[in-house]
């Protein structure tokens, strides 16, 4: 075996700045790091001086991926982009194709999509503050959190197909409808999570412990917050509540009554509570969402375009004109129209963005993901210098680096 | 290297007493180390959030013997390889292996570490074995947690049946 | 909305090529040189603070080769603009945002090293997804996807790719 391997990475700084402080590697293979990010830092002492911070070591070459599959076959690389809560990006890649296509989806469909994009942003949330908590030492608060997010799993899987990766989006419409009981099994979850959350704030909210590691750690303004593209819980925490949802409404957002939850300095007491504040609201978001369900949301799933939905499956063995029309979506893909286009849902970490250029086929000439963990990971180093070493442990985690979209 | 299988000697050198001896030793040993793998979970992707499922209530990697992980190689023996595996990591993930002492063993944990999954194109690496040497390959994308400790049941049964040299290269 | 647009449209009129409003956003085409005078007033004058997105599309086969494609929104007006300039093969060269916003740093870092479009002004076009010593731009068209470039030999048994 070689001894010496090769180094994929060039630091930014290899001499230090003065003859007592060292330089350091944290990670990529690191538990605080969520093990794809990789920091050289420069320490005096304990005391982070300067942070240089790498990614990449997820880049699994989404964009190129998607060239090369049509429209609709590239909707599971785009669930893995956030794999904590898949199906905000499926929804926002179908509705972007679907702007594109100028096709409006059918009131169902937006309720549906609305209800477990929010449900998919509590699952989201959970994890992020599990797994921030279990590596502050809170492996209670973590157990309790993992345990609701695994009745969540389940729930999805009922509906889905699958634990964690769903694909259930499509252009036009959703893959299938509810099953029975699954609105009922909603509500018993929603009751189990008020309990368990419940426990969690009661372990940790006003633990002293939870505070002196929290609070006034990495603070962060308004004014860098923006500067630097921080968008999502990081930068309503620094108090300004700006919410795609709320400014740009798209799916349902617009009926619905639901608060935008601010912080105070922008630390990370503030990311943490902001977070919990947001799965309360989308709870609320959802129990409204059912009430719509029932009352205007009857009707058709998927909307009735011969141009991106597959035809029911009695006439596709029926008729010549059905069976054409599905081998042709499915061996060439839908025909989008030329055209570029830029669409921006709010995901759980911030402005989650498709820009996709069609030049008319069933493939696309380009998809490109804008992350928020990407750009947020740009301004990283701003919320790590100057505080410790074990401060890292803490950022890291109230600022919800997820690997799959930060890297693509 | 890591799983080595139990040789086949010539007759000539076969002794019953001192095979018997081999035998209960590599018995007792194998149970005790596949009753407490220490996981180093190399963890990058998707497969990482089935990983925490798996190690927390209700599916419990605890019950196995399989839950304490250890963040440093140096003192872990399994080497799970949770998710896909680039090229620009495959230094790392090849440092970590080189660094962790006999015996060990490496699971790989999802089709991108079995595989490259479905991302075939020039940044993953098609399959962690191309890099390291691999003991249980457990596909799904991401695969449920009854999947991963059936995995980790087949590689305890594994463990069982290896020869577990401890003295020198006989014994 | 479109009262905004209008304003915008007029203010910048001498530096703007063509400029239209696709699917609710303004999109202005610029020429390369004219980025900094329009994204300075775009920032100043009429508030677009957060910067978005900057990525490329590579027509081959055309000329200029390569367009690039800026995003911007503004949380005050809560709209969003888009900007594209295209740059030729021979020169993919534009300027860079860095000194007006922080969060170009990374984003032109990837546009540069999966295009290779260079952000003259750029302190640090290290390559950020990828890696030391990968060779060639790998999203423009050109570039073969299945061409992979590994650090680490691969075991006996497998084939490294194009023998490398």
């Amino acid at each position: 075996m070689d001894s010496k391997l090769p180094n994929p990475i060039r630091p930014a700084f290899t001499r230090n700045e003065r003859d007592d402080t060292t330089i350091v590697n944290i990670g990529p293979s690191h538990p605080a790091t969520h093990g794809t990010i990789q920091i050289v830092a420069e320490l005096d002492g304990e005391r982070i001086l300067r942070a240089d911070v790498h990614c990449g070591y997820l880049h699994r070459g989404f964009e190129k991926e998607c060239e090369a599959h049509t429209w609709h076959n590239l909707i599971p690389y785009v669930d893995r982009l956030n794999y904590c809560s898949a199906l905000i990006n499926n929804f926002a890649y179908c509705e972007t194709v679907e702007r594109l296509m100028g096709i409006e989806v059918t009131p169902r469909t937006k309720y549906l999509r609305t209800l477990l994009a929010e449900y998919s942003r509590v699952a989201d949330h959970l994890t992020c503050v599990a797994a921030a908590l279990m590596e502050l030492g809170a492996m209670t608060a973590f157990l309790y959190l993992v345990m609701l997010r695994d009745y969540i799993y389940e729930h999805l899987a009922d509906l889905t197909g699958a634990r964690l990766t769903y694909s259930y989006g499509r252009i036009g419409g959703l893959a299938r409808d509810l099953p029975d009981g699954w609105l009922k099994r909603l509500e018993e979850i929603l009751v189990e999570y008020e309990e368990f959350v419940g426990r969690v704030h009661g372990l940790v909210d006003r633990n002293r412990i939870f505070i002196d590691r929290m609070r006034n750690v990495a603070c962060l303004s308004t004014a860098d917050a923006i500067n630097w593209g921080y968008t999502g819980p990081i930068l309503r925490s620094t108090g300004v509540p700006r919410d795609l949802r709320k400014d740009t409404p798209y799916l349902a957002y617009a009926e619905l009554d639901f608060e935008v939850p601010t912080g105070i300095k922008g630390d990370n007491y503030d990311r943490y509570y902001v977070r919990m504040r947001e799965m309360d609201e989308s709870v609320h978001m959802i129990r409204q969402l059912v009430d719509l369900l029932h009352e205007k949301g009857g009707g058709p799933l998927n909307v009735d375009d011969r141009r991106c939905v597959l035809p029911d499956k009695t006439l596709v063995y029926g008729e010549i004109e059905s069976l054409i029309n599905h081998f042709k979506l499915v061996m060439e893909g839908p025909q989008v129209p030329a055209g570029d286009i830029y669409v921006a849902h709010e995901g759980a970490n911030g402005e989650l963005g498709f820009y996709i250029v069609s030049t008319g086929g069933g493939t696309p000439y380009k998809v490109h993901c804008r992350a928020p963990s990407f750009v947020h990971m740009g301004g990283a180093h701003k919320m790590l210098e100057g505080h410790q070493l074990a401060d890292i442990v803490p950022t890291f985690g109230s600022i919800n680096m997820i690997g799959g979209e930060c890297d693509r | 290297m890591t799983s080595p299988t139990i040789p086949i000697r010539p007759e000539s050198q076969k002794s019953g007493a001192f095979e018997y001896i081999c035998t209960r030793k590599d018995e007792l040993i194998g149970w005790a180390r596949k009753f407490s793998l220490f996981p180093y979970p190399f963890v990058t992707a998707c497969c990482g959030m089935e990983f925490m499922s798996v190690s927390a209530t209700p599916y419990d990697t605890d019950r196995f013997g399989a839950a304490l992980p250890r963040f440093t190689p140096r003192q872990s023996d399994l080497l799970m390889v949770v998710g896909t595996i680039t090229h620009k990591q495959a230094p790392v993930l090849l440092k970590v292996w080189e660094q962790m002492c006999e015996p060990k063993w490496v699971l790989a944990f999802g089709v991108c570490a079995t595989s490259g999954g479905f991302y075939n194109n020039y940044a993953a690496v098609q399959g962690i074995d191309r890099i390291v040497p691999v003991d249980v390959y457990v596909p799904g994308c991401p695969p449920r947690p009854e999947m991963v400790i059936d995995g980790i049941m087949k590689l305890q049964e594994k463990i069982a049946g290896q020869q577990h040299l401890i003295v020198n290269d006989r014994f | 909305m479109s009262a905004l647009f209008d304003r915008i449209r007029e203010a910048l009129a001498p530096k703007l090529g063509e400029s239209s409003v696709e699917h609710g956003t303004l999109v202005l085409r610029i020429e390369p040189q004219a980025l900094l005078g329009v994204v300075g007033a775009l920032k100043d004058q009429f508030r677009f603070d957060l910067f978005s997105d900057v990525t490329a599309v590579d027509w081959l086969g055309r000329e200029p080769r390569f367009e690039v494609v800026w995003h911007f929104y503004s949380t005050m007006h809560r709209l969003r603009v888009r900007i594209k300039a295209r740059v030729a093969e021979a020169e993919p060269v534009v300027d860079t945002l860095t000194g007006m916003y922080g969060a170009a740093h990374y984003m032109e870092r990837e546009c540069h090293e999966m295009y290779g479009i260079v952000f003259r002004g750029n302190p640090d076009l290290r390559p950020i997804l990828l890696y030391e010593g990968f060779e060639g731009h790998p999203l423009r068209k050109d570039y073969p996807k299945e061409r992979e470039q590994p650090l680490v030999p691969y075991r006996a048994g497998f084939e490294m790719p194009g023998g490398e």
